[in-house]
């Protein structure tokens, strides 16, 4: 395998979580709901993932238990939100500081230990191809799980009554609860579907990318998930170009920290995170209003029955 | 035409005693309300009579406090907009319940039960549009869409549905004359085959068109139920109100003079995603007039106002003169110690700040000439200035110094209107100066805005209400797509020239042919 072949390997690995996490917030934030508890959400999934990962020995196990603990925390923020009309960004910084103290706890126990590699899964022939016959057909499955998300995550919003309904009730609440629209019913399961994501995303950190547990180890990537829907106009097959420019922009950053250019370290490792804060800038500079965005995002909803 | 014989059988639709209490306030008070099939009725009332809480009530949107609701003679609950829509009755909303970035096709179907499919929905727009009229185009956004479009997305979304009654809240209030008359066209014609329309309205022209029966509410209670017909519109309108409307004096003799406000070849760009472009605005206020802009909602009033008021600058400071001095890229503070004042359209978060007392409020505007020195807050004076407001304009509070928000709307408005006019402006420019307002506090707030240019000052007012305008107005010009037509005496406006200058068929051909 060439240097610019592991390159790209690696490339495929960073995205993923971004992705898979950035899907998961995208149909929340169609919903209507803004839930800035990505990081939180994601870091409860790598620890409690990691955690039963390696008490079982069980890949399985360990991404079930990730997405549980990703929906409950998702659970909890739809209380507060829905239940209680709460402020939606206080709930999602609350979520986020909660996850991260949280998952300390719950991964304490587990700082030290590792889990095997996961096994990628081999397409025989394709995979031969020179270049990109491994980057394509020989990836773990939660790689492929990813794209197949982005393409039903897709045809769910676009092609189905159910993603219309939910479009419609993000795009304006009151328009959508005078017509008779469930508008609790399908943000309580938006929000869920992100959570399951954000810990999806995590258990794969927690199992695939980094293979042990550390605390704060998703190091922002929530949040990068967030600015990318925000990149992505709220449409999916941006989503997934936009997390493989910033999965390369860190993996890149990496390699040039390697290479020694000159530059303070610091200064490279901020550079996907100054990417995120110039994609946003750049974004509404073009237009008024970020484009794209659902109507109702970030409002409460309060019938008066 | 319908045949005039009393129905046989019980009425389709039958309110007994409906109550709505919201805290201290009986928004609906046993309220008798009877529809039978066919028939156009009308249900009249001024702003706050509890219109909408009635056919909200009766469309599932809230629950009623009491009361029963018969459809044929059986009592029935409606628990939902859903089952509303199974049992028949269809609802067109006054701030219509649409989706502006979904397709007309993607938001018909959304109220629609599953098994329409999109395609369904598509052949069925196309043979609905093409029987009564209501020619759309299934793939455009809602956004780009006008309003009289928008609302023909809401009558075909219920006829879908083959409704018995259909539900209409205040259809015409922002539709052109033309439009309106199109609409009154495709509901008699409803009617005629069968289906019944509760037709909700303060307009009682457009009423005594279309029904035979109204009921008239006032202050939540049912006042009268009779043939509009067979009363005067005074009659009716003092029903409404509960006492007789006085007119407004406009009689005082003027002669404007002196360009107190010049506008020359404005243009802007949009503001927004769905903003609308200013194209080449002329305008000219004399001291001692007042000045119309009318025009359908959405066609660049806001923007107009927000280019007038300085909220958005212009490029050069030459395309607005307020008293002979170029202020096109002043800030609004600047532009008000020039002696112009400003009242935008929403009252609560842009005129007022919601949650502060009346006599912070004042600091809003005030704070450019007075009630501040060298950055701090004169409190005592500011309070002073609201108590002075309230007494000069009748502003009914519930204490002493309340947040602008416990005000009604009516009163609100008298507040930020007064809070201008109390600063003696040689120039006001007032977006939609009574939208939402009871008919007492409008003609107050009109009285207030002729007075005030008879006193010498120059009055904008920007208004859909063109009632209101002929009412007020010297000189008037019609805005359209951000465009603005010639400012004319208004005795040489008639409806119908306003109305054709609204849908921008009237430069230079002056033909019909497009309606």
């Amino acid at each position: 395998m060439t240097t610019f072949e592991a390159i790209l390997l690696t490339i495929v690995t960073a995205s993923t979580p971004l992705l898979i996490a950035a899907l998961g917030e995208l149909v929340t934030e169609r919903s209507g709901v803004l839930n800035l508890g990505v990081e939180g959400m994601m870091v409860m999934g790598a620890a409690c993932s990691f955690a039963a990962a390696v008490t079982f020995d069980s890949t399985l196990l360990g991404v079930a238990a990730g997405m549980l603990a990703g929906a409950l925390m998702a659970a909890l923020f739809a209380l507060l939100v829905l239940g209680f009309a709460a402020n939606q960004t206080g709930s999602g910084l609350a979520l986020t500081i909660l996850g991260l103290g949280l998952s300390g706890l719950i991964g304490a126990p587990f700082v030290g230990a590792r889990r095997d590699p996961v096994a990628p899964v081999d397409i025989p022939v394709l995979s031969d191809i020179p270049v990109i016959g491994r980057l394509l057909f020989e990836q773990d499955l939660f790689v492929y799980a990813s794209i197949v998300l982005t393409i039903l995550v897709g045809l769910y919003l676009m092609r189905t009554r159910s993603g219309l309904t939910l479009r419609s009730i993000g795009e304006n609440h009151t328009s959508a609860n005078a017509l008779g629209l469930p508008v609790w019913r399908v943000r309580f399961w938006a929000i869920l579907f992100g959570g399951a994501c954000a810990g999806l995303a995590g258990a794969y950190l927690a199992l695939v990318y980094t293979r042990f547990w550390s605390p704060g180890m998703t190091a922002g990537r929530g949040w990068i998930a967030l600015a990318l829907v925000v990149f992505a106009a709220w449409r999916p097959g941006w989503v997934l170009i936009g997390a493989y420019i910033f999965g390369a922009a860190t993996v890149l950053q990496l390699h040039a920290q390697a290479a020694q250019f000159g530059v303070p370290s610091q200064v490279l490792s901020a550079v996907p995170y100054l990417a995120t804060i110039l994609a946003l800038l750049l974004l509404s500079i073009r237009h008024g209003r970020a484009i794209g965005a659902p109507g109702s995002l970030g409002t409460p909803f309060v019938p008066d029955r | 035409m319908k045949a005039d014989v009393p129905p046989s059988g019980p009425p389709l639709v039958e309110l007994k005693g409906i109550s709505k209490r919201y805290g201290d306030l009986l928004a609906n008070d046993g309220i008798d309300l009877s529809i039978e099939p066919g028939e156009i009725h009308a249900l009249l009332g001024e702003n706050g009579a509890g219109k909408s809480t009635l056919v909200k009530i009766l469309y599932g949107v809230i629950e009623p406090s009491a009361g029963e609701i018969r459809l044929e003679g059986r009592p029935v609950t409606i628990g939902s907009p859903v089952e509303a829509r199974a049992l028949g009755l269809g609802m067109v909303f006054q701030h219509f319940s649409l989706f502006d970035e979904l397709s007309v096709a993607e938001n018909i179907a959304v109220a629609l039960s599953d098994d329409w499919s999109l395609s369904t929905v598509r052949e069925k727009l196309g043979e609905i549009s093409r029987t009564y009229g209501l020619a759309l185009d299934a793939d455009r956004a809602v956004w780009t869409l006008s309003a009289g479009e928008r609302q023909r997305i809401e009558i075909v979304r219920c006829l879908l549905q083959n409704p018995r009654l259909l539900i209409l809240d205040e259809p015409t209030s922002v539709l052109t004359p033309q439009e309106a008359e199109h609409l009154f066209t495709t509901l008699d014609r409803l009617s005629a085959e069968g289906c019944s329309i509760l037709y909700i309205s303060h307009k009682l022209e457009e009423v005594r068109r279309l029904c035979r029966r109204a009921t008239i509410l006032r202050a939540g209670r049912v006042v009268a139920t009779m043939d509009p017909r067979a009363s005067s519109a005074r009659e009716i309108a003092a029903l409404m109100v509960g006492s007789a409307v006085g007119e407004i004096r406009t009689d005082a003799p003027h002669h404007p003079q002196g360009e107190t406000l010049r506008v020359s070849n404005l243009s802007m760009p949009p503001a927004g995603l769905h903003g609308q472009a200013l194209r080449d605005i002329n305008l000219v206020a004399r001291a001692g007039e007042v000045v119309g802009i009318a025009g359908v909602a959405g066609n660049g009033q806001s923007e107009l106002f927000a280019a007038l008021s300085g909220e958005r600058l212009a490029d050069h400071p030459e395309s607005i003169a307020i008293n002979g001095k170029p202020s096109g890229t002043m800030g609004i503070d600047a532009r008000r110690r020039l002696g112009a004042a400003f009242v935008p359209e929403e009252r609560l978060g842009h005129a007022a700040a919601p949650t502060h007392s009346l006599s912070e409020n004042t600091l809003i505007s005030h704070a450019a000439t007075e009630v501040s020195r060298s950055g701090f807050i004169l409190m005592n004076a500011a309070r002073r200035v609201a108590r002075s407001i309230v007494e000069s304009f009748d502003v009914r509070t519930p204490e002493g110094d309340p947040q602008a928000r416990k005000l009604s709307g009516g009163n609100l408005q008298k507040f930020v209107i007064g809070r201008e006019i109390i600063r003696r402006p040689k120039l006001i420019i007032v977006d939609q100066p009574t939208w939402g307002v009871d008919a007492g506090a409008a003609r107050l707030i009109r009285q207030a805005l002729v007075d005030l240019a008879r006193e010498g000052s120059a009055v904008v007012v920007v208004s859909q209400d063109l009632d209101e305008l002929f009412e007020v107005a010297d000189r008037m010009a019609v805005i359209h797509q951000g465009t603005l037509s010639p400012l004319r005496p208004i005795g040489e406006w008639t409806k119908e020239a306003v109305g054709l200058e609204m849908l921008g068929v009237a430069q230079g051909q002056g033909g019909v042919h497009a309606i």
